[in-house]
């Protein structure tokens, strides 16, 4: 359904002196990857790693420097302003922050038949009956319709984002730390909903969040980026039970649980590098217990290593011939 | 502390560090801590856990008596180090802060002074808790900066707050906390702000220098996780109360108090895949209309007709482990909490 690639996204950051040139932030640095339909696409990665503006590229929310992207066919990036509207249409996003999303001077019901008067769809009386059918979509009643942003709790708010995003009959969605914001009891509700919706509406997401939990459960496919780049995708299973890429793991490893040893924390050292000033070779050398000479000057392409498994490193082949002779052992 | 080893010598149970007894904290006619009684012994890492609005910040800025104005704060007993911390006085409680107890808070780069340097912040501490000279102050400041972490301290010691990464500065705030070597560190969400890898290095060091200055630390997290894997007890709290009380492993492995189950049923884990998300339904009472009874009880799965008529007592189900449910009373009310 959506097919990206090589989308590149450069920041131009300020002059520094009179003489030297602007610099240039790659926050997005040469990703592929692909989305089927009813599919859901997991984005996972520290901040700073360039997991928002992927999603707001794919959209065409942000212009890429680079790359394509092509919906259902349709060469996003060629699109003419007016075809690019109409193509929203398909494509809608549901933001971290509902209150900041939604404008505090209209009430409910203006605000989720919005898109409908954007977009000239059906009259008052049409617009009113779906309405109700979206409220009842995301679990609000009727009467919430005619109160304002204010008056409801984070979790009420994000209802509304998903009813105004629903609105024109979407089939893909972006959810950009669609739940972070929200108390796990409130977390749970929403991530139910949008698991219900999927099936119910046959709908496609491009899941982004920091929360490897949440990753877990929602998605289908799940892809790791660092500094800008995708450094592995995989089926769920694969990247959580047998991940192939040093990151990957040092991610899993500093997730505190309730089911790992008490107080052993797996950690990896040093901070996130600068996207403005990356390491060369591969990005994440300066921080990789693994990391050799071979790392420091050669960036390592991402390769398929197996079935729908595609990692970036050196050293995957190693990682997979010592899990496949660890899993012989306790066989 | 001379009265207290003599004591503790006597009966082989340590005198606890702290003792809370009915805490109720207020503001204006509200009462957002309702009833929080528990204590903590030397060198143990108590973990408050509850959803936003459970109060549990709260109850923390309690235990130094950090309040706005029109906070009140009232308990039968409150008392750290065997001192009477209702009764101090304003210039005590300042001894007491930064001395005695330390507090870390989620954001540093609001709790840190944009405008001073670093090493500025940390020798202001210094000198006026412990009266040392500048020079040897700022030489404190530097070898605490070395011991959580900080590259070249030397350099690092004159940077400003915007200068550091936020790990850089949550390392700051810990050695701030943490250079009068106090006996008990507050830790409010020390971790929230920060990236999973960087989270990992921040508890690492906490446990370090647990074990090293020999501290308690009560340590307030919304997330299961990290209070699973880094405290020896909890206290599950909801609405102002606290509803369980026990140590970690059987607060996750076998909860007692139906809200503690609902919350794990409701947390997505990395380790093994759910169907679905069990939610707890509902919302969180606001303070200004807490139900009759039971705070959880309209939000309940197990919830009796008597849940909405009284609010159950914090009962011991198993030594150590208590939880607020009926349940646990064989649906019969024993004395009302308050």
């Amino acid at each position: 359904m959506l097919s990206v690639r090589a989308l590149r996204k450069e920041f131009a950051t300020g002059r520094r002196g009179l003489f030297s040139h602007a610099g240039a932030i790659r926050a997005v640095d040469d990703i592929s990857f692909d989305i089927g339909h009813g599919e859901t696409l997991g984005l996972v990665g520290e901040s700073g790693c360039g997991k928002t503006t992927t999603g707001r590229l794919v959209l065409r929310l942000v212009e890429p420097t680079s790359g394509s992207i092509s919906f259902d066919g349709t060469d996003i990036l060629a699109l003419s302003p007016k075809a690019l509207r109409d193509s929203r249409r398909d494509m809608q996003i549901v933001f971290q922050d509902p209150l900041g999303a939604l404008n505090p001077r209209m009430t409910v019901g203006e605000l989720i038949v919005e898109p409908l008067v954007i977009h000239d769809i059906g009259d008052a009386l049409s617009r009113e009956t779906r309405l109700r059918e979206l409220l009842g979509l995301v679990g609000l009643a009727s009467y919430h319709a005619s109160r304002f942003p204010h008056e409801f709790s984070g979790g009420q708010r994000q209802r509304v984002c998903i009813a105004r995003a629903l609105a024109l009959n979407p089939r893909f969605i972006v959810c950009d730390e669609a739940a972070s914001a929200l108390d796990v009891s409130i977390q749970a509700q929403i991530l139910n909903l949008l698991q219900d919706l999927k099936v119910q509406l046959g709908l496609t997401y491009l899941f982004i969040s920091h929360d490897l939990g949440v990753i877990r459960h929602i998605s289908d496919r799940v892809a790791v980026m660092y500094l800008g780049e995708i450094v592995e995708i995989a089926g769920k299973r694969e990247i959580f039970d047998a991940p192939l890429h040093p990151y990957t793991m040092a991610l899993l490893g500093s997730v505190p649980s309730s089911r790992r040893a008490k107080k052993q924390f797996q950690t990896i050292s040093g901070d996130v590098p600068s996207p403005a000033n990356p390491p060369p070779g591969c990005r994440f050398n300066t921080r990789c217990p693994m990391a050799q000479e071979i790392c420091k000057t050669t960036p390592p392409p991402l390769r398929t290593l197996a079935a729908a498994h595609d990692v970036a490193c050196h050293f995957a082949d190693d990682i997979q011939g010592r899990q496949k002779k660890g899993r012989e052992i306790r066989a | 502390m001379q009265h207290s080893t003599t004591k503790a010598r006597q009966s082989t149970v340590p005198t606890p560090l702290l003792e809370v007894e009915n805490l109720r904290v207020s503001f204006g006619n509200l009462t957002v801590v309702d009833g929080v009684s528990f204590s903590l012994a030397p060198g143990e890492i108590l973990g408050i856990v509850g959803e936003s609005g459970s109060g549990k910040s709260v109850t923390a800025l309690a235990m130094m008596r950090l309040m706005p104005p029109n906070g009140r704060v009232e308990a039968d007993r409150l008392c750290f180090m065997g001192e009477d911390i209702l009764a101090a006085g304003e210039r005590r409680l300042e001894q007491i802060r930064g001395d005695a107890m330390g507090m870390i808070f989620q954001e540093p780069m609001t709790a840190l002074n944009p405008v001073l340097s670093v090493g500025h912040q940390i020798v202001e501490t210094v000198r006026r808790h412990l009266g040392l000279g500048r020079r040897e102050a700022r030489e404190r400041a530097i070898e605490v900066l070395r011991r959580v972490g900080i590259p070249a301290p030397e350099q690092r010691v004159d940077d400003f707050p915007h200068q550091l990464s936020g790990g850089m500065r949550q390392r700051v705030m810990i050695g701030m906390a943490l250079v009068c070597g106090p006996k008990l560190l507050i830790a409010d969400e020390p971790t929230t702000a920060l990236d999973v890898t960087i989270q990992a290095q921040i508890l690492e060091l906490m446990l370090d220098l647990q074990s090293e200055y020999q501290m308690s630390i009560i340590m307030i997290s919304h997330d299961l996780g990290v209070v699973s894997s880094f405290t020896d007890r909890v206290l599950i709290m909801y609405s102002g109360q606290v509803v369980e009380d026990a140590p970690a492993d059987a607060a996750f492995s076998h909860p007692q108090h139906p809200y503690t189950e609902g919350l794990l049923a409701s947390i997505p884990t990395i380790d093994g895949d759910l169907e679905r998300l069990k939610a707890i339904e509902g919302t969180v009472p606001p303070p200004f209309d807490l139900p009759p009874g039971c705070r959880f009880a309209p939000r309940c799965a197990y919830a009796k007709p008597p849940c909405s008529t009284a609010v159950p007592p914090l009962v011991a189900n198993t030594p150590g482990h208590s939880a607020a449910c009926i349940r646990n009373t064989g649906y019969a009310f024993g004395p009302a909490r308050r």
